[in-house]
């Protein structure tokens, strides 16, 4: 991309920053889904956190990771069709 | 009331035979080329993905919440984790078993690393090892569930016998796959009717699931807000998970789901489009969570309701059971066997395609010595080895089921399973990331890594003094405190499973890394590396096949191919006479292959040559139809660019005909402007004159008699003149259009000569002096001796008009030679200027432009002439004064007085 323009049209760089989202969510889904081993354990003090309290947060995550990649399906499908591998 | 185990046989007979309708249907349609739409649609595709969710996790989940909390749900974030980041990995993945014509993760693995046969048969070997307790996982499922409803019915009383049910399932599931992975060989190794299958059984088991988890939210704890109520009072009431299981379960999820060889097959194989991995990529983690979302609730419910000790694995069937809810328990039970029969039925016709194109393939060809070069029977072996493959395949599970014993340790058979699987990670994704993997490095880390897995994880599974003795777990192999198996290098206290996966997958990576940056790849390698990790760069495929035994007669086949048939003959003849052999086929020898490879590089290129010639010496896994192809390709593409240097010759030199003609035509074209200004020019200089003169003999009154005589006469001989113009004129056109018809006769060529010599000299006022030379004077000629004597005629006057010197002086020397006849006649003038040479015999000519009362028609009828009577008349260059010579041909000479001279 070393002679790539700097600056492209808006619905271009719009797209490229849509490509990105696509390629950082499963960063999210990570680091969202590993935010239980900071969870205390049912021995420490104060005790642990309640398995209803668990379920919502896991499920609620997961409900997140789907609407947003459905979201960004519909978003970047034009893009993806005719695959456009450059990285910027 | 309960449902009887004969009606369940029943029901699930009818299921059967519909979900063979279903596959049969499919099939058809498809080969019918219908319902595109539907088969090849991205819902298809989701749902096939769902043959993860096996009996294991339909039923197990559940026993897994109930013994140990949400831990369970880590088998799911994996995969969603993977699917939503399909545009790392399976995105390429998908784009490379495209483009590669991948048919299995040991054939990805081994194209990768210069398709290499030695690693797709380690790598079948692991799927094999790693899936078969798996399989054996599934049939024990389906036999447990059965059961439940027998001892539901019978109170245990009438025994219900669990291997028997465990063989017809077992044989089920074979016929089953046989029929519908089996029919054809599939190019792609697609397989719609299956595909459909699973997919019907994808959407059963999702709805039987969520039909149970319904019931016991709202039928059995009163609500949602009841039912957290509930799980918060629960045994497991709060999260209780270790971060380092929690994390490393989730990894080896995320690995096994891209690992399988079921999994790659439904992903990776059978995608038909790459626009449905999109779609996937949010379907399918939605269906995992639905799956996964009652799970706590059943498991929780199940603990409170059901008496203690029942089986956590069995809840999603005895709690309906339980509550009289037989139609929701048989759904439930169809749920589960359709998550056992899909799993089953795809993982067999993974490892059925790996086993026999990877193994059973390689040594039937061995076996059969050329067989890589026949082709016509090489399918029916595939399909019957195929077969062959299921049936093993599906054997080995139950011989595993029968000698476990059904034990309760299958639930961690699951993640053991998914252990062995997941090594093939770092080769996987170092061979479509990093272009510095080699085979070595793949091979050490594959080997590394399993060995470690059935170290850590498979061989102490079966518990204390089975497969390791206790004093191997207590104080290591051999004695060698670091090699406890669940204390490698002195590290205890870890989990065993965050152990196992810990060290097999790191070490293996290491082993994997480290190999491959201190290791040099083949060439084979290095190109298949840059393919793989440039997949959306280099489009080309190139198929793998397995085939493997090449020799001299590959070689002579494919050199055939490309150098010709008579000249790979004489070639390997010469080579095998050279090895001092007798015979048609030489010893592959280094020095022979050398000496191939440079007569092959003549044709194709060296580095063609090189590739085809080291594939076939090599036995590698690209196939010897595929060089042949490759090899049919560029001796067609020569001959094409021969064929077509040939024919860019011809145009060409039919352009130069073309242009020669053109200027031909308007040289013509000016001549004839040219010949019609002379012939106007021509007749107007005496017209005038006549004109001129008869009106001073019309107008003017006084004229002196010897005017008018003068006058009358000078009109006379510009009419003369004017007439000579005219014959001369008609004379050219009627020899031009070859109307003249010759009168032969017979005389001495001396007389001929002597008659025009005499017309001339006595006719003219010239001193001209002719002398003729004594040679050949007898010759008889047999021609137009009339035309004869007009070309003699022309020459000599000629001489006599147009020769300078003080005493003119014109000689003719007759002369015979091979061709016939020649007669030169030379003067001793200044004769013809150089440039004017070439242009003395055109129409209406003049030498030095001179005004004489010849039309400059002469020479160009003597050429006329000539030509007519088959000879032909030229200018002599090299002489002293003007020279032409006449030629005659034999045929108008007389034979014998030839003969006789």
């Amino acid at each position: 991309m070393a002679n790539g323009p700097v600056f492209l049209e808006r619905q271009t760089y719009r797209m490229r920053r849509l490509m990105d989202a696509v390629r950082l969510l499963p960063l999210l889904g990570v680091a969202l889904w590993m935010v239980p081993l900071m969870w205390p354990l049912p021995d420490a003090e104060g005790g642990g956190i309640a398995m209803s309290t668990a379920l919502r947060y896991l499920f609620g995550v997961w409900l997140l990771l789907v609407v947003m990649r459905a979201l960004l399906w519909r978003k970047t499908r034009p893009q993806v069709t005719a695959p456009q591998d450059a990285p910027e | 009331m309960n449902v009887g185990i004969n009606q369940l046989i029943f029901v699930c007979l009818a299921y059967v035979v519909f979900l063979f309708a279903v596959a049969f249907l499919a099939e058809r349609a498809s080969a019918q080329g219908r319902f595109a739409a539907i088969l090849r649609s991205p819902l298809i595709y989701t749902l096939s993905l769902s043959i993860y969710c096996t009996a294991w996790t339909f039923y197990g989940a559940v026993g897994y919440a109930a013994r140990s909390g949400l831990e369970y749900v880590t088998i799911y974030l994996g995969p969603s984790l993977v699917m939503i980041g399909w545009w790392w990995i399976l995105r390429r993945l998908v784009s490379i078993g495209r483009s590669q014509r991948v048919t299995s993760i040991a054939d990805l693995i081994s194209s990768r690393y210069g398709k290499s046969n030695a690693l797709a048969i380690v790598v079948t070997l692991m799927a094999v090892i790693g899936v078969t307790p798996y399989i054996a996982l599934q049939l024990q499922s389906v036999v447990l569930s059965l059961s439940i409803f027998a001892t539901a019915e019978g109170a245990g009383g009438q025994g219900f016998n669990a291997t028997p049910a465990a063989f017809w399932v077992a044989t089920g599931l074979a016929l089953f796959t046989v029929l519908f992975g089996t029919r054809n060989l599939n190019v792609n190794e697609r397989h719609h009717g299956i595909v459909i299958a699973v997919a019907v059984e994808a959407v059963v088991k999702l709805v039987a699931l969520l039909a149970v988890g319904i019931f016991v939210v709202w039928g059995l704890a009163g609500g949602l807000t009841e039912t957290l109520a509930r799980i918060d009072a629960s045994d497991i009431g709060e999260w209780e998970v270790q971060g380092s299981r929690w994390t490393a379960l989730t990894l080896l999820s995320a690995a096994a789901f891209l690992c399988l060889p079921r999994m790659f097959q439904v992903m990776v194989v059978e995608n038909d489009d790459e626009r449905h991995l999109q779609i996937a990529s949010w379907a399918f983690p939605a269906y995992l969570m639905l799956m996964s979302l009652f799970v706590v609730p059943i498991a929780v419910v199940g603990l409170d309701l059901l008496p203690a000790g029942s089986n956590p694995d069995l809840f999603v069937l005895s709690l309906p059971l339980s509550q009289n809810q037989n139609g929701l328990a048989t759904l439930s039970f169809l749920g589960g066997f359709s998550s056992a029969t899909s799993m089953v039925i795809v993982a067999t016709l993974a490892l059925s395609t790996m086993v026999s194109n990877h193994i059973v393939m390689p040594v039937w060809l061995a076996l059969r010595q050329g067989g890589a070069t026949q082709s016509g029977d090489v399918r029916g072996v595939i399909i019957l080895s195929r077969r062959f493959c299921i049936l093993l395949t599906i054997a080995l599970g139950f011989l595993y089921y029968r000698a476990s014993g059904g034990s309760g340790a299958l639930a961690a058979i699951g993640t053991i399973s998914f252990g062995g699987v997941a090594q093939f990670l770092p080769a996987l994704l170092g061979g479509i990331f990093w272009r510095g993997a080699t085979r070595a490095g793949a091979l050490c880390g594959l080997g590394t890594g399993f060995a470690l897995w059935i170290f850590t994880m498979l061989l102490p599974s079966f518990g204390m003094d089975v497969a390791l003795s206790k004093d191997t777990f207590e104080h290591g192999l051999m004695g060698l405190s670091w090699l406890r198996p669940q204390a490698l290098f002195g590290i205890e206290g870890l989990d065993p499973t965050v152990h196992a996966v810990v060290w097999s997958l790191s070490l293996n990576t290491l082993a994997f890394t480290l190999v491959s940056i201190f290791s040099f790849p083949e060439p084979i390698e290095r190109l298949q590396g840059a393919q793989f990790v440039n997949v959306s760069d280099h489009a080309g495929p190139s198929r793998v096949w397995t085939a493997s035994v090449a020799g001299s007669e590959d070689l002579m086949i494919m050199s055939q191919r490309i150098m010709g048939a008579s000249e790979a003959q004489i070639f390997f003849q010469k080579q095998t006479e050279a090895q001092g052999l007798s015979g048609h086929l030489p010893e592959p020898t280094p020095a022979f292959i050398e000496a191939l490879e440079r007569e092959l590089a003549a044709s194709v290129g060296a580095a063609t040559a090189h590739a085809m010639v080291s594939q076939i010496v090599g036995g590698s896994a690209i196939s010897v139809q595929d060089l042949l192809a490759v090899a049919d390709e560029s001796a067609q593409m020569l001959e094409y660019s021969s064929q077509l240097e040939q024919k860019s010759r011809q145009l060409s030199e039919t352009a130069a005909k073309l242009q020669a003609a053109n200027e031909k035509l308007t040289q013509l074209s000016l001549q004839k402007d040219g010949f019609l200004s002379q012939i106007s020019h021509e007749l107007r200089t005496p017209m005038t004159s006549i004109r001129s003169f008869s009106e001073i003999l019309r107008d003017t009154g006084s004229l002196s008699e010897a005017d008018k005589t003068r006058y009358a006469s000078i009109i006379h001989a510009e009419t003369i003149r004017l007439t000579r113009l005219l014959d001369d004129l008609l004379d050219l056109s009627v020899l031009e259009n070859g109307q003249v018809s010759l009168h032969l006769a017979q005389e001495p060529l001396h007389l001929v000569l002597e008659r025009a010599v005499t017309t001339v000299v006595s006719g003219g006022e010239g001193g001209l002096q002719v002398q003729i030379t004594p040679q050949a004077k007898n010759v008889v000629l047999n021609t137009d001796l009339d035309r004869l004597v007009q070309v003699f005629i022309n020459l000599i006057s000629n001489a006599q008009k147009y020769c300078q010197a003080e005493t003119p002086k014109l000689t003719i020397i007759p002369c015979l030679t091979p061709t016939g006849l020649t007669i030169d006649f030379i003067d001793n003038g200044t004769g013809i200027a150089v440039d004017e040479r070439v242009v003395i015999f055109e129409k209406f000519y003049r030498v030095g432009g001179s005004q004489g009362d010849g039309a400059g028609l002469g020479l160009a009828i003597c050429q006329e002439i000539m030509e007519r009577l088959g000879g032909e008349i030229r200018y002599l260059e090299g002489k002293a004064g003007a020279a032409f010579q006449v030629s005659l041909p034999h045929s108008a000479l007389v034979v014998e007085t030839a003969a006789a001279s």
